[in-house]
């Protein structure tokens, strides 16, 4: 079936990902489909496992100062920076709406 | 006009009182170099796995615990996604499933029409507590139109604690917080100082009629202070009452309190609902807490959270606190309020209490008529203050003893306040104030009046 174009938008939204033509949409539905198929499992009285390291310990860190003091190494990263800041654009950019951007279906 | 009833919650962050951070191991400090206390982890370089400090978890069990709540001995991480430039990892890792903490309560006190003979106590529930990341912190440049970003902040550990909207109005918002950050003091598990950022406050507000479903809420954010809260607080209400009355509907939005205006501006994000897509944390097990009971028999003791052995050593609660000081030294409790709101002031007097003879009745009004107002006017806390608990002892022994009387005593704590390091004896001396205790010399005094006052005297003695 198909992804609804709206959830495909959200999506692109959330995730910041680019579903970009039909071959990643139809990609995206196939990895659906494919977890789908967890639902023919009878799991009946059973507790879901989140993790499966569940039946590890957490291992627990004592409270004391290790790490840190490598301004310059981090900044090494930054594309732009200003004394020691990182520079990032002024608050989220938000993506243009449905209609003014190419869509997957549109360049399909 | 139909009565409207508020109904306030909370959702308050309370930053760990920890040397390094929730999941690494870099710094906890106030103010640093920017970037300085950041370690790979909290920069969110690939590779790097999140390590979870003991002491935070203790911190959220030592809460959990004096506010009454159940310790879940196992909870749960997860993820928290948002994109945002102090969130460099594109999440926060919090507890959403299943906190740390649930189902506690938290009473405080508030004077009814401001008067402090006038004590009532109220309970708000605390639905959880959960730890969770700090952000990092961004600093907007408009002018250039850009964001600078200090990922110093980025790890620390939180504890959110979340309390029901059991609230009708700022004032009880605010004095559930200010017991709150008393709480969180006395256990050490934050310092929960507001100015700093350690403890920040966002209220839900909502509006409804007596009888009615309770109305859409707003939440407001940017409170700065317990004193903002209250008028934050307030102002919405009114807000959306005045909204409602006048025919219009209340949006369930965020606004920021302006506390130069003292309004409430919305911040509603173009965006629309924000979809978090929570997900188990994958790098991490699930916390497990242990009590006396189920203490494992061989593991390593560092390992181990024990709920009993922390229970067992809480500190005196500031409500047993106050309740001890009006039981030991026969104060009234309002008088245990002040004490314990004034940090310092409660050591101060019972120091004071230990050195001189005077009655805890009698020493109470010094401490909160004369100490505490000098104080106040001069924007003083009680630990700088010129007048030391050893001196005011001196001054009330004197006092107590009659070789002063009380205007010269008050005097006396005036020249004392000038902190030029005499001792009450000395000014004494200095400005004569002591009292005659000669019967003799008293009686020629009187009689000397008397002889110079003859016709007064005269007209009396005719009574």
């Amino acid at each position: 079936e198909q992804v609804p174009a709206a959830v495909l938008e959200h999506l692109e939204r959330l995730a910041l990902v680019d579903f970009r033509d039909a071959e990643g949409v139809r990609r995206l539905q196939e990895a659906v489909r494919f977890a789908e198929r967890l639902h023919e499992v009878d799991t009946e009285g059973v507790e879901p496992m989140d993790s499966v390291l569940e039946d590890r310990c957490l291992y627990l860190r004592e409270d004391d100062v290790t790490e840190g003091n490598c301004t310059k190494e981090l900044l090494k990263n930054a594309k732009e920076k200003i004394e020691e800041y990182f520079v990032a654009p002024p608050g989220n950019i938000p993506l243009p709406k449905l209609g003014e951007r190419e869509t997957f279906e549109q360049q399909s | 006009l139909a009565s409207w009833v508020a109904v306030v919650g909370l959702e308050i962050h309370a930053q760990i009182s920890s040397n390094s951070k929730l999941f690494s191991g870099s710094q906890v400090q106030f103010a640093a170099p920017p970037n300085s206390l950041v370690s790979f982890f909290d920069a969110s370089l690939p590779g790097t796995l999140p390590v979870l400090n003991r002491r935070c978890v203790e911190a959220a069990v030592m809460t959990g615990l004096a506010l009454n709540c159940s310790i879940n001995k196992k909870s749960l991480f997860d993820r928290k996604h948002y994109f945002y430039a102090d969130l460099p990892a594109g999440y926060q890792i919090t507890q959403q499933r299943v906190p740390i903490a649930v189902n506690g309560s938290l009473s405080y006190s508030l004077c009814i029409d401001n008067k402090m003979s006038q004590m009532v106590t109220k309970t708000v529930r605390i639905k959880q507590i959960q730890l969770e990341q700090d952000s990092g912190k961004s600093l907007h440049d408009d002018t250039r139109s850009q964001t600078l970003v200090d990922l110093n902040r980025a790890g620390v550990g939180l504890m959110e604690v979340v309390m029901e909207p059991d609230m009708c109005c700022g004032e009880e918002a605010a004095a559930a917080v200010r017991e709150l950050q008393l709480i969180l003091q006395t256990l050490g598990s934050s310092q929960a100082i507001m100015a700093e950022g350690q403890l920040r406050v966002d209220a839900n507000v909502s509006v409804h009629h007596p009888g009615e479903p309770y109305g859409v809420r707003t939440e407001v954010k940017n409170i700065n202070s317990v004193r903002f809260l209250a008028k934050a607080v307030d102002y919405e209400i009114q807000r959306q009452i005045e909204e409602l009355e006048n025919g219009g509907t209340i949006l369930n939005e965020t606004r920021a309190f302006d506390s130069k205006l003292g309004c409430t501006i919305s911040m509603r994000d173009k965006e629309g609902k924000q979809d978090y897509r929570f997900m188990p944390e994958p790098n991490l097990p699930p916390l497990i807490l242990y009590d006396a009971k189920t203490l494992p028999a061989n593991m390593n003791h560092q390992q181990v959270v024990n709920i009993d052995w922390i229970r067992e050593r809480l500190p005196d609660l500031p409500s047993v606190k106050r309740a001890k000081l009006v039981e030991l030294y026969g104060i009234l409790p309002e008088h245990s309020f002040t004490l314990l709101n004034e940090d310092g002031l409660a050591e101060y007097f019972e120091n004071v209490i230990k050195h001189t003879q005077m009655k805890p009745k009698k020493v109470i009004g010094w401490i909160l008529k004369d100490l505490l107002s000098y104080l106040k006017e001069h924007a003083l806390s009680v630990k700088d203050s010129p007048v030391s608990s050893f001196l005011l002892a001196d001054l009330l022994n004197l006092l107590e003893r009659k070789e002063i009387s009380s205007s010269a005593a008050k005097q006396v704590f005036e020249e004392l306040w000038k902190g030029e390091g005499k001792t009450p004896l000395e000014i004494v001396k200095e400005k004569q104030l002591e009292l005659l205790q000669d019967q003799e010399e008293l009686e020629q005094i009187c009689q000397a009046v008397m002889d110079r006052q003859e016709d007064e005297v005269g007209a009396w003695m005719l009574w």
